[in-house]
C-alpha cells in the first residue's frame, strides 16, 4: 500500500503507478457526473455536440452535491459519493470517449468498466459513503455548473478541490478489481454458513 | 392555543425536525459505530468507519448535513384524535419540507418516475410522504426519516413457500446482503420483516430497520434470533463500505405480522450507516418535546 498526491489534470503514467489498495489524494479540478450527465454527454458525443467543458485528464466523482447558491455564488455544503454500479452502464463507452483517468464513487464497478480502465489507462477510487460533510471540507470552489436543467444532483459541477481524499484504489490499470475479488471470498463465506444451518 | 398558531407550531417543529435529522445522527447508532472501530483490524475497514465518524463530528459542529442524500423525506405521524390540528397537517407538512429544502438546505430529490423531471422543492406526487396512524388523546407523534436511496435501491422482498421455513429466509437475508455488497454503506441496520403480505411486510421491514438502537425486539425468543442473524451477517466478512471486515451491520431488527397460510412472506430493508431519523411530541397547548434529540431552544 503507498499513498500518492495527485494534482489534476492527470497523466496516463502516474495513473498507470496505480495498485489496489493504494492510498490517493487529489487536488486541483474534477466533475461531478451521475446517470443523467452521463446519457447526456454520451449522447452529446455521438451527435457530433461539443460538451461545454473539455473533460479529458479530470478525475470524475460520482456525486450529486448538495449545494446552495450564496449571493451569487454556489457553495457545496455537503458532497458524499453516490453509488458507482448504477453507471455501469455508460462507463466503459465514457472512459474512452473522454479519456477519463479516475473515477470517484462508492460501492465498486463491474467488469466492462475495470476492462476499460486496464485498456485506457484509468482506476477507481472509493470515498466512504454518507461522508458528505467530511468530502465537502476539500471542495474549495464552484468552478461552473452545467446541466442544472437536469436537478441539482444530476448536474455536471465542475469543482475545484484541495487534498481529496483518503482515496482507496478499488480498481486499477492493470485489470484488478478489490470488490470482484473480495465478491469471491464473500460468497465463499456465506456458502460455509449456509451449509452450517 | 387556536389552530392556526397550533399549525404554525407544527410547521415549525417539523422544520426543525428535519434539520435535527440530516445534521445530527442519533447517539445510538454514533455509539454502534464507535464500538464498531474498535472491533475491527482490517485497515482498509479501519479507515472508513474513522472517516464516518470524523463526518459526524464535522457535521455536528458546522451544522452540515451528514450525508449530500439527505433523502425523500418521510413522516410517520401518530395524531391524537383530539388533537386540534388535523385534515390541514398534510399542507403544512409539505410547506415545512419546501421550507427545509431551501433554508436548511436539503438537497432536492424528487423526480417525475417517466419523465425524470426534478420539481425542486422535494415535493410531487404523493411526496412528501406521510404514514398515519389515530389514537385517543390530544398530542400529535412524528417521526421524520429522510431516507436515503443507496440503501433503499438494495432492499428486497420474497415470497417463500411456507415449507421453506426459517432457513430460507436466513439464505435470502444473507444473499441479500452479498447483492448489496457496499452499495448500501455498510455497516446497515437490516429491518426483516416477516408476515403479512406484499406491502404490509414492506412496511414491517421498515419500521423494523427505523427501530433506534440499541432497542432489541420486546419478545425475547425474536430478540435472540435478531442476535443470531447480526453474528451471521458479520461473519460474511462483507464489512464497512464492502471493503472487507467485521461490522457489516450494526443491527438487525425483526418485526413480524401474521400472514395467509399459504405464505411466507419476507422482507429486508437497509437503512444505511447514516441513520438519520428524529421525533417529537407536540401537544394542543402548542408545547413541543424532541423525543429524539436534546433541544435547548428552537
Amino acid at each position: 500500500m503507498v499513498e500518492y498526491l495527485f494534482t489534476s489534470p492527470l497523466k496516463e503514467s502516474d495513473v498507470r503507478k496505480l495498485r489496489v489498495r493504494d492510498i490517493v489524494y487529489v487536488s486541483g479540478n474534477v466533475f461531478t457526473a451521475r446517470d443523467e450527465a452521463h446519457h447526456r454527454a454520451l449522447k452529446w458525443a455521438e451527435d457530433g455536440k461539443k460538451l461545454p467543458i473539455n473533460l479529458t485528464g479530470l478525475p470524475m466523482y460520482h456525486c450529486g452535491p448538495l449545494a446552495r447558491k450564496d449571493d451569487g455564488t454556489w457553495n457545496i455544503i455537503s458532497a458524499g459519493p453516490t453509488t458507482s454500479s448504477r453507471m455501469e452502464l455508460y462507463e466503459s463507452d465514457f472512459i474512452k470517449q473522454f479519456e477519463i483517468p479516475m473515477i470517484v464513487g462508492k460501492g465498486g464497478m463491474g467488469q466492462r468498466t475495470t476492462e476499460a480502465m486496464m485498456n485506457h489507462g484509468a482506476v477507481y477510487a472509493a470515498f466512504p459513503g454518507g461522508t458528505g460533510a467530511l468530502a465537502a471540507q476539500s471542495i474549495i470552489g464552484v468552478e461552473k455548473v452545467f446541466w442544472l436543467d437536469l436537478g441539482m444532483p444530476e448536474a455536471l459541477w465542475y469543482l475545484r478541490v484541495e487534498h481529496f481524499g483518503p482515496l482507496t484504489i478499488a480498481i486499477d490499470s492493470h485489470g484488478n478489481n478489490l470488490y470482484d475479488s473480495l465478491y469471491e471470498e464473500f460468497k465463499v463465506n456465506i456458502a460455509e454458513l449456509k451449509q452450517k444451518m | 392555543m387556536n389552530t392556526n398558531d397550533l399549525g404554525e407550531v407544527v410547521e415549525r417543529a417539523t422544520k426543525k425536525l428535519l434539520e435535527l435529522a440530516v445534521i445530527e445522527l442519533p447517539i445510538g447508532v454514533e455509539n454502534a459505530l464507535r464500538g464498531a472501530l474498535k472491533k475491527e483490524q482490517n485497515l482498509i475497514a479501519k479507515a472508513q468507519l474513522t472517516s464516518m465518524i470524523e463526518n459526524i463530528e464535522i457535521a455536528r459542529s458546522k451544522r452540515l448535513p451528514i450525508c449530500q442524500d439527505t433523502g425523500i423525506q418521510m413522516f410517520h405521524i401518530t395524531l391524537g384524535e383530539d388533537f386540534p390540528v388535523k385534515s390541514k397537517l398534510q399542507k403544512i407538512v409539505q410547506r415545512s419540507v419546501q421550507k427545509a429544502t431551501s433554508e436548511i438546505p436539503l438537497r432536492p430529490n424528487a423526480v417525475h418516475p417517466i419523465t425524470r423531471v426534478n420539481s425542486s422543492d422535494n415535493t410531487g406526487i404523493h411526496v412528501p410522504y406521510i404514514e398515519w396512524c389515530i389514537q385517543p388523546g390530544t398530542k400529535m407523534n412524528i417521526e421524520v426519516i429522510p431516507k436515503g436511496f443507496g440503501s433503499e435501491n438494495m432492499s428486497r422482498l420474497r415470497m417463500l413457500s411456507p415449507g421453506q421455513g426459517m432457513k430460507a429466509v436466513k439464505e435470502f437475508l444473507l444473499d441479500s446482503v452479498l447483492e448489496a455488497g457496499g452499495k448500501n454503506c455498510p455497516p446497515t441496520i437490516i429491518g426483516l420483516g416477516l408476515g403479512l403480505g406484499v406491502d404490509g411486510v414492506m412496511r414491517l421491514g421498515r419500521k423494523a430497520a427505523l427501530r433506534p438502537l440499541p432497542l432489541r425486539n420486546e419478545h425475547p425468543e425474536i430478540a435472540d434470533l435478531e442476535a443470531e442473524l447480526l453474528r451471521l451477517v458479520n461473519e460474511t466478512g462483507i464489512g464497512p463500505m464492502g471493503l472487507g471486515g467485521k461490522t457489516t451491520a450494526l443491527a438487525v431488527n425483526i418485526e413480524l405480522g401474521h400472514t395467509h397460510t399459504a405464505s411466507l412472506p419476507v422482507a429486508v430493508v437497509f437503512q444505511c450507516w447514516a441513520a438519520r431519523r428524529s421525533e417529537a411530541n407536540i401537544y394542543s397547548n402548542g408545547c413541543v418535546e424532541f423525543v429524539s434529540h436534546e433541544v435547548k431552544e428552537w
